[in-house]
């Protein structure tokens, strides 16, 4: 038996292609990547080694800093907004719809599955100022409140894309947290409510911190997803007005293809990865300190 | 408790009281409901609409009528039918490779027996957190020394990478639910590795196999980051990077054929969804950790 399960012609044949796939196309290429970081250039002008000097061109790019902040920015707020949200949804699903819930849990989830660059444009029309008047600028004169340029601002636009975000991934952080809720013992629930506690209370100190591994594996998808945005603002925004909209993706997309900058590109995608890692681990440690003390 | 003891007009002012205290959570259930729905009824709608119509109508407005040109014409002079088509050429070849080879990769991992398998499962897993951007420019020099820009082959090979690490950790997990005895009593009654894996596991993973196809689905049918670094002419666009172009070409915004493409595209998932939703759900929470 040892023997069939342990044949090593078998475990080649089975999982060597995946293996090869996977290291030539995702391993290697990371490697080959953090080389790039050491060069300038691209394919057509050849490549030179320049040491450092993408690093310092990095911290010294006053558009590069502000993709950062942009980036970590929205990343904060959206992850604010989704993991609120969602947790409220699924607060309701819970206990406001209880075995109800199917049809508009199935309801809300659906823009999760919808091709971003569709919502993107859509979220556009709907937005507009000029030539039409989208239905929220048609909503405002109704209010006599005067129509906003909304994808012309960088104020606006910002939250516009926040807005459209939100809109398409809070049906899926409802479910994510609806599945953390149906976790919770229903007897812990039955016996928080003989003991007196409802309502606000209920929620405030017997579900959230029952519910806190998978608010915090929630909070971690969410940074890592938003830091990592890249359709939404190309096809809502693309960027701009001018860079006010750009995060760190999109940042690392121009330089290297629209600029043909490959070691600069390159040096600008480390940073993101650099930047995702650290987020990370930074919430992993400060939830650890929050565990213990309380 | 109390309804024993309570006349009935009593338990009458109760379920009153009761259905004004939900009103509020009702009212609350149909705007999420208006909201999540709204959007995509005026898409649907604006499909429908003449150019004039959307300069000079108000949004709230009924189409005058009710004909498909529009769709005629995202499909003629838009090249939707093109963008559809590189995108189905794309995502089918990706989808069959990545179930066979994750599925080929998660039964050596999983159910055979040797060492170093753990932390092989383990360098697959850590692909997940890996950004795309960190692939792009070194794949870009690949794909180009290698000649296979201006084919699908960048993509497809781009997407079965991507979807190996989500698919092989799935499929590893839906392969340890299987009791061990099952195998076990396969090899003594002289089941060869090949046999136990195409007549025993496969069968038996049927579903998981199911969920983790469609939500690769969805992340390489909505993908646009790998398509567009890899399709650099328009005979090779699919169909998100299609529509993303669908203003430019005439210059000024045709809204007509625009909506029209964009219904196409959220109906052909809404379509699936429908059909599947409870299986799309599951799938994609559990494929959260991909981010």
């Amino acid at each position: 038996m040892q023997k069939v399960l342990g044949d090593k012609r078998a475990i080649l044949i089975l999982l060597g292609p995946a293996l090869l796939v996977y290291t030539a196309v995702m391993l290697v290429p990371i490697f080959w990547s953090a080389g790039y970081t050491l060069f300038d250039g691209n394919l057509v002008r050849g490549f030179e080694f320049v040491g450092i000097d993408n690093y310092v061109e990095f911290f010294q790019d006053k558009t590069a800093l502000e993709a950062v902040f942009f980036s970590l920015r929205f990343s904060v707020v959206e992850t604010v907004l989704q993991v609120a949200v969602g947790y409220a949804l699924a607060l309701l699903y819970v206990f406001g719809l209880r075995r109800a819930s199917s049809l508009v849990r199935t309801v809300v989830f659906f823009p999760v599955i919808l091709p971003t660059v569709a919502v993107a444009l859509l979220f556009r029309r709907f937005f507009e100022a000029a030539p039409t008047t989208g239905p929220v600028n048609s909503f405002l004169e109704i209010l006599h409140i005067p129509g906003i340029d909304w994808l012309g601002q960088a104020d606006s636009s910002f939250w516009v894309i926040v807005l459209m975000e939100l809109w398409r991934s809070m049906g899926f952080y409802a479910v994510l947290l609806y599945a953390g809720l149906l976790d919770i013992p229903d007897d812990i629930i039955e016996s928080a409510r003989l003991d007196g506690a409802s309502g606000w209370r209920l929620v405030r100190s017997i579900i959230v911190p029952l519910s806190l591994p998978v608010l915090l594996s929630a909070i971690i998808f969410s940074i890592n997803g938003t830091l990592k945005v890249f359709d939404t603002v190309v096809a809502l925004t693309n960027g701009g007005p001018g860079t006010a909209t750009t995060p760190l993706t999109l940042y690392m997309f121009r330089t290297s293809f629209g600029y043909g900058e490959f070691g600069y590109g390159s040096t600008v995608a480390l940073m993101l990865a650099i930047l995702c890692l650290l987020v990370t681990i930074f919430i992993f440690r400060s939830s650890r300190r929050d565990v213990t003390k309380g | 408790m109390t309804a024993l003891t309570s006349s009935t007009p009593d338990r009458r002012k109760n379920r009153a009281v009761r259905a004004l205290r939900r009103l509020p959570l009702q009212i609350a259930i149909a705007f999420l409901l208006v909201i999540v729905v709204y959007p995509l009824v005026w898409m649907l709608l604006g499909s429908f609409k003449q150019q004039s119509e959307f300069l000079t109508e108000p949004f709230w407005s009924i189409p005058r009528e009710w004909s498909f040109d529009n769709y005629v014409s995202a499909f003629v002079e838009g090249g939707l039918g093109r963008y559809m088509l590189n995108s189905v050429l794309a995502v089918v070849p990706s989808l069959t490779l990545v179930l066979v080879l994750g599925m080929a990769a998660a039964f050596a991992l999983e159910v055979m027996v040797w060492k170093g398998r753990g932390p092989i499962l383990l360098l697959f897993l850590a692909g997940i957190m890996i950004p795309a951007q960190m692939l792009l420019l070194p794949l870009f020099t690949i794909y180009f020394r290698l000649h296979l820009t201006g084919t699908l082959w960048p993509l497809i090979i781009t997407y079965t990478a991507l979807g190996l690490p989500l698919t092989v950790f799935l499929m590893a997990t839906y392969l340890r639910a299987i009791p061990r005895e099952i195998f076990e009593a396969a090899t003594i009654d002289g089941a060869g590795v090949f046999r136990i894996f195409g007549l025993i596991a496969v069968p038996l993973v049927r579903n998981g196999l199911f969920t983790v196809g469609l939500v690769q689905f969805f992340f390489f049918w909505n993908d646009l980051l790998i398509s567009l670094t890899f399709t650099n002419s328009d005979r090779l666009r699919t169909v998100q990077v299609g529509l993303l172009n669908f203003t430019g070409q005439y210059g000024a915004i045709d809204y007509g054929p625009m909506f029209a493409g964009i219904s196409v595209n959220v109906v052909g998932t809404l379509l699936i969804y429908l059909f599947l939703n409870q299986q799309v759900m599951r799938g994609l929470a559990s494929g959260a950790v991909k981010g």
